[in-house]
């Protein structure tokens, strides 16, 4: 029998493993600050989120196991959510979209014009300020009396005798909510695009060009573009977000609960059930659903956005 | 005689030559009817600010004049007054919201930077086992809307004891998936043989970090600076959830309250609006060169 001095294989994995740890401590240290406050303060949230959207808690007892009865309830009996559900998506499939295809178009003139730094200032500064400071402008704006702005010069124009409560007529309030927070989101998206725009190498227009490319959207459709790709996909996947999560400037002009909830989106619905009414089983299911929801849009857009060539 | 008039005009003429090329060549009745379209746009996307600015300056009877005029006739400081009034609560005076504002989002915005900045160094450079796994979560956690986590992260908070204080307001805030992820674009252009050359040099990871890594993405972090400031200092919803007592208020809470006040408040409205836009205006055309340099790198590799 031959001796070894090999020591045991799990001892092995035990040292090459601490060893590994000795000789790499300063890449651990300085990874581990993001790491920990990620897993504290993302990971475990959402993680805990599913976990309690099967319970009932109202923060006095301890969470009660009730399966699926939340989803249940959320689909089949909230009619108030189905409402938030309807103008959520109304809101994102408006909105959107046309800040989206906005910005992007916007990106491209002002790429093309002088003083562009300007103009980008310009169209920047809305999403600069917080919604909550404009409000003052917005309101006086859609006030509903006759010296609001909007009411003034509709009657003086003829248009409409009596002045119209925008921000309190439900058959209003949607559209000026959409109206608002489209001025405010030509944000990130709109300066990821220009500065894209600026990073298309300018060889490819000359050899376009020689190519036999004619006009402007041509060379837009088939050099900008799929130049862009990176870029479009982080626009697509901001704008997503941030039109499935519009709240505040919906309680800042409509107020909380809005008018017959013509302006209640699902983010007032969960903030509604979670600081409210404290049903936190209930308002995680609906965080649940959101989260699915913005994930699989997320998705989507990804795979839109992602080309196999290259 | 001849001289002296082509000492004069020669240099007359130069300057219109230059002028003309530089401003009025290529000048056609389509560019500048481009441009006026594009104006028309700005002054409509900037109104609402000016706005603001100029309400905020405008006395009492200017406030209320019908029809209302958009820029200030006689402007006066007597809002900001009236606003310091309206929010000195016999509780909490108004410099209290202020120093909170300040000290929340400048803490933020500083750790934020380089707790983001170290992870994502080691991220995009070293393969240590786990680390792909870790930024495809990170990916994805870009996509979900922070109010998805408000419920659990209040457990957490509350969990930790820290409700009602700076770490509710900040900690939180410290590790964001769309931070890391701008800076990590712009460190996988480092080339690999700068960081070999300093660690022959005898450079540690921590060295390096600070004397190479950092420098060179700095137009990233300029770029999470500008993007955090803005979103911590107009943030509403953090300060409303994770602390109830009047001291822990931040500016954008205490202006809800002044908004929401009766009409004779509307002048200090404007005021705090004014207060709370102008730093990140301020801010913004100060850091916007690198901001332009930084976005192009930003788009998602997939």
């Amino acid at each position: 029998m031959v001796a070894t001095n090999h020591p045991p294989a799990y001892k092995i994995k035990k040292m090459t493993w601490l060893a590994h740890l000795k000789a790499n401590k300063i890449k651990y240290l300085m990874l581990a600050p993001f790491i920990l406050l990620f897993i504290v303060f993302y990971i475990i949230p959402v993680l805990s989120s599913f976990v309690l959207s099967f319970t009932y808690y109202n923060m006095l007892q301890p969470p009660r196991w009730v399966g699926l009865t939340n989803y249940k309830i959320l689909f089949l009996e909230d009619d108030i959510f189905l409402i938030s559900l309807k103008n959520t998506f109304a809101f994102a499939i408006v909105t959107g979209p046309l800040s989206y295809l906005l910005s992007f178009f916007f990106a491209w003139i002002i790429s093309n014009l002088r003083f562009s730094n300007a103009f980008a200032l310009a169209f920047y500064a809305p999403s600069i300020t917080s919604s909550i400071a404009l409000s003052v402008v917005w309101t006086y704006i859609f006030s509903g009396d006759r010296y609001g702005l909007i009411n003034k010069f509709f009657i003086d124009s003829g248009i409409i005798d009596t002045p119209i409560i925008w921000l309190a007529n439900p058959d209003y309030m949607l559209y000026v909510v959409m109206f608002v927070s489209l001025w405010m989101s030509m944000g990130s998206g709109f300066l990821v695009f220009l500065a894209g725009l600026r990073n298309v190498p300018q060889d490819l227009y000359e050899a376009g060009s020689i190519d036999g490319i004619r006009n402007k959207f041509q060379e837009m459709w088939m050099i900008t573009l799929p130049m862009m790709k990176p870029q479009l996909l982080f626009g697509a996947v901001m704008s997503i977000v941030a039109s499935f999560a519009v709240f505040d400037i919906a309680v800042v002009l409509t107020g909380m609960p809005s008018p017959n909830y013509a302006a209640h989106t699902i983010v007032s619905h969960l903030y509604d059930y979670a600081f409210i009414r404290f049903e936190l089983g209930y308002a995680s299911a609906i965080s649940v659903v959101l989260f699915l929801l913005t994930f699989t849009l997320g998705r989507i857009s990804m795979r839109m956005f992602s080309s196999k060539d290259e | 005689m001849i001289t002296a008039a082509k000492m004069v005009f020669k240099p007359v003429s130069r300057t219109a030559y230059l002028f003309y090329r530089k401003w009025l060549k290529g000048i056609t009745v389509k560019k500048i009817s481009l441009y006026i379209v594009m104006i028309l746009l700005v002054v409509f996307t900037s109104a609402p600010i000016i706005f603001v600015i100029s309400t905020a300056f405008k006395p009492l009877d200017e406030l209320f004049l019908y029809p209302p005029r958009f820029l200030v006739m006689k402007p006066t400081f007597k809002n900001f007054n009236d606003l310091l009034m309206a929010t000195d609560s016999s509780l909490v005076p108004f410099s209290r919201y202020l120093f909170n504002s300040v000290i929340t989002t400048v803490a933020i915005v500083f750790f934020s930077v380089v707790i983001s900045s170290m992870g994502a160094f080691i991220i995009s450079k070293y393969k240590l086992p786990g680390t792909a796994f870790i930024f495809a979560v990170i990916i994805s956690a870009l996509m979900f809307p922070p109010q998805v986590t408000a419920i659990p992260t209040y457990f957490v908070i509350s969990n930790m004891g820290i409700l009602n204080t700076y770490w509710a307001l900040t900690l939180p805030k410290l590790a964001v998936p769309f931070n890391f992820f701008l800076v990590k674009q712009f460190m996988d252009q480092i080339p690999d043989q700068t960081l070999e050359a300093a660690k022959v040099d005898g450079a540690n990871e921590w060295i390096m970090f600070w004397k190479i890594v950092m420098p060179f993405v700095k137009p990233a972090w300029m770029t999470v600076v500008i993007f955090s400031f803005i979103g911590n200092w107009n943030d509403f919803s953090t300060p409303l959830i994770y602390t109830t007592s009047e001291a822990m208020k931040t500016l954008p809470l205490a202006m809800l309250g002044v908004s929401n006040g009766t009409v004779g408040r509307m002048g200090a409205a404007a005021a705090g609006a004014f207060v709370t836009v102008m730093p990140s205006i301020i801010l913004f055309i100060i850091l916007q060169r690198q901001v332009m340099d930084t976005m192009a790198h930003s788009g998602i590799k997939s």
